[in-house]
């Protein structure tokens, strides 16, 4: 048998099996970059929606690996939910390339990119390049850790459900509203309990918690990480650990996903307390809901600065 | 000297437009209220190496086959790629590909290595690649020098695939099936012929250099006459996921086409390959991992009668393998540890052949990454050559690697 017939007969076996591909599902199948943008998703959908969540709640979102498994979920999703502001750039783009569903490329109506409708915090201005470290061009990225913009999130989630099922527009209205009076009557607790440490002053290891503590009045004063993803010079952290004591600052915030090491020894040298948090939905025991997520942060914060108060920081 | 210039002509052209572009929008307040113009992606990658080996230099061009590999003692400037992409409209996306080269000699080179589009917008999960671009046949082949594990290039893909890697205008399409895990198969059309076709109607320079010769066939002139003179292919990629931090890739691939030394002669080469790797859930950057690649190949090249003033021969069937191994160990953030192991064997008279000898390598790797964008990685080469007289040959590479410009994506 001739190459040219050998090919023909496979393109046609092909053909044959097209048809597989194209099986209906009567829940919207929606797969989101994160956790977080998966639980509030899932809140907002009910049992009309089947959700898929591409990076686990324990994992940076800044460094996932673009496996083909992805690229086969996305080609079968309706929706595609993502963080954006660089955040994925990574990895999503490949995937979304090797996806081949129309519907969801950037600019059609299965793919909702989060951050519509967000204060986007430190945007840069001037000049930036990459011996500056990892600087977001569009800004920083992690704005799911203010719970306010979770609600946002959530409206646009409930917008988009809305027009991919117009059938289900009034469930996903009333389980928005139901969201809507849990999460602020929390946000309302939470900041109750944070309210007498406004003004506190912590050092980060990453940018990363800036949403968060932007929304708790707390103030970051330094990073360990001088330079955003560029591992920090022994004269940078010498120069912090002085500061850090001179200052007394009680907690190094710190995503659970970094090396603890360095970390470690400037919390041991300067009394802090390292606070080792998870950043993301699912990445903690117990962290099950994007409520959790802010519950299990807020203790924690509370706790350090309680201790703090009580002179239990520089033992 | 012009090819000199039109490399620089290109590269300023491209930093005129890059620099004209807004990075991002400078000072929105709200995501929603600002866009930013994306139309072109552009970024530069240069790969140098620098080392000893125990060969002469022109043994040395020899057992380091590849185009992009280190080609003497001293430096070697591997290959400087610019890289543009961007969407072309709803329907297709856009990639190129151009190169520039030294060679040994000092002598300027550009190539455009590659110029496809891919659709975006077909229906029941096919899409098609169209253009002049690297053949999806393993793992390697489609990938940049930049990417790879090792400072050169496998004998075996040197051997079947060529220096260049095996790259010729064409078009593919490519179907995701519904199948229960993600399994991709890829058929395309491409020419059999031009510099970047080996084992088709062009062949790797031997140690000879008396003319386009495949062990000991010359080549001749073979027109395109009919469709069974263009070269096809076929790929078949399965990804499995063991575990959440357990990933393997499988494929198989196979080509079809005539190769120069007759009027009607065949090649057919298959192979198949595995990607593994492991990675804990909750890493560093991607570290911890600990990854395994392999390769294997299997090349049936019909050779033509040839009856000439000087040679007189008859026609044979030349039978070759060849396969790989590399395993990587990212131990700690930013460094990884690797050993490739290779094996390259040929039916019949091969021993004097250095394209077909029996020929064994190994080669450990440590490879620093200072950050994504740049790296650092030295590698030795232990290489056992039937065809050389002492058989065994030593060399020690140094690679340097930089970037700038677009992020890259990491395909898994």
């Amino acid at each position: 048998m001739s190459t040219a017939k050998r090919t023909v007969r496979l393109i046609a076996w092909t053909t044959v099996f097209l048809g597989m591909g194209t099986a209906a599902h009567a829940q919207l199948n929606v797969v989101t970059t994160t956790s977080d943008l998966a639980t509030l998703v899932q809140t907002i959908g009910g049992d009309a929606v089947e959700v898929y969540s591409i990076v686990p709640g324990v994992q940076d979102p800044h460094y996932t690996e673009a496996k083909p498994s992805y690229i086969r979920r996305i080609n079968r999703a309706d929706l595609l939910v993502t963080i954006g502001l660089d955040l994925e750039v990574v990895w999503l783009p490949l995937l979304i390339n090797g996806a081949r569903n129309p519907a969801l490329v950037p600019g059609n109506q299965g793919y909702l990119e989060a951050s519509q409708g967000i204060r986007v915090l430190e945007v840069p201005s001037g000049h930036i390049d990459r011996s500056q470290g990892d600087i977001h061009p569009a800004g920083n990225p992690h704005y799911w850790l203010n719970p306010h913009n979770g609600l946002s999130i959530a409206e646009r989630i409930t917008e988009r459900l809305s027009s991919l099922s117009p059938k289900d527009a009034d469930l996903f209205q009333a389980n928005l509203t139901a969201f809507r009076g849990r999460l602020e009557t929390r946000i309302a607790d939470w900041e109750q309990r944070m309210l007498p440490f406004q003004g506190r002053e912590v050092v980060a290891y990453h940018k990363q918690w800036e949403y968060l503590t932007h929304w708790l009045g707390l103030k970051i004063i330094d990073y360990v990480e001088d330079k955003p993803g560029v591992p920090p010079s022994p004269r940078h952290i010498a120069n912090l650990i002085e500061r850090m004591k001179n200052k007394k600052i009680p907690a190094l915030l710190c995503a659970h996903f970094t090396p603890p090491k360095i970390p470690q020894q400037v919390a041991q040298k300067t009394g802090a307390k390292l606070l080792l948090l998870p950043p993301s939905v699912t990445g903690g025991s117990g962290i099950e809901t994007y409520i959790d997520l802010f519950e299990h942060l807020v203790t924690e914060l509370e706790n350090t600065f309680e201790e703090g108060a009580k002179g239990g920081v520089h033992e | 000297m012009p090819r000199f210039c039109s490399a620089m002509y290109v590269i300023l052209i491209s930093v005129g437009i890059f620099s004209t572009l807004p990075t991002a929008a400078q000072t929105r307040t709200t995501a929603a209220q600002t866009a930013s113009t994306q139309y072109i992606d552009i970024s530069l990658d240069a790969l140098f190496s620098a080392g000893w080996a125990d060969a002469k230099e022109e043994t040395i061009g020899v057992l380091e086959g590849g185009a992009h590999d280190p080609k003497k003692r001293g430096f070697t400037v591997q290959n400087i790629e610019l890289s543009l992409n961007g969407a072309v409209d709803p329907y297709f996306t856009g990639e190129a590909h151009l190169i520039y080269q030294i060679t040994p000699e000092g002598e300027s080179i550009l190539e455009v290595e590659e110029v496809f589009l891919t659709t975006l917008a077909l229906p029941a999960g096919l899409q098609v690649k169209a253009g002049h671009f690297f053949i999806e046949f393993g793992r390697l082949n489609p990938r940049h020098p930049h990417t790879w594990n090792f400072v050169d290039q496998p004998v075996v893909n040197t051997r079947m695939l060529g220096g260049d890697g095996l790259r010729t205008p064409g078009f593919r399409l490519s179907w995701l099936s519904p199948l229960p895990w993600y399994a991709d198969f890829k058929v395309g059309i491409h020419n059999a012929n031009g510099e970047t076709a080996s084992s088709f109607l062009s062949a790797l320079e031997g140690e000879e250099g008396e003319g386009p010769e495949f062990a000991g066939h010359p080549l001749i002139e073979r027109p395109v006459d009919s469709i069974d003179d263009l070269l096809y292919t076929f790929r078949w990629l399965n990804s499995l996921d063991f575990a959440e931090t357990i990933t393997a890739n499988l494929g198989a691939s196979a080509l079809w086409g005539p190769n120069a030394t007759g009027d009607d002669t065949r090649t057919e080469i298959v192979g198949s390959d595995l990607y593994l790797k492991w990675k804990p859930l909750q890493n560093y950057r991607g570290w911890p991992f600990v990854a395994v690649q392999s390769e294997v190949m299997f090349r049936r090249y019909e050779a033509g009668a040839f009856v000439g003033a000087e040679r007189n021969q008859g026609s044979e069937v030349f039978r070759d393998w060849g396969t790989y191994t590399e395993v990587m160990w990212g131990f700690k953030p930013r460094w990884v540890a690797a050993m490739r192991t290779e094996w390259a064997d040929g039916n019949g008279e091969n021993q004097d052949d250095p394209l077909r000898d029996r020929r064994l390598r190994l080669s450990p790797a440590m490879s620093w990454y200072p950050s994504e964008f740049s790296k650092l990685r030295f590698q030795f080469n232990y290489d056992r050559a039937e065809h050389l007289d002492d058989q065994t040959k030593l060399a020690f590479w140094m690679q340097y690697e930089f970037m700038f410009g677009a992020h890259p994506g990491h395909k898994f």
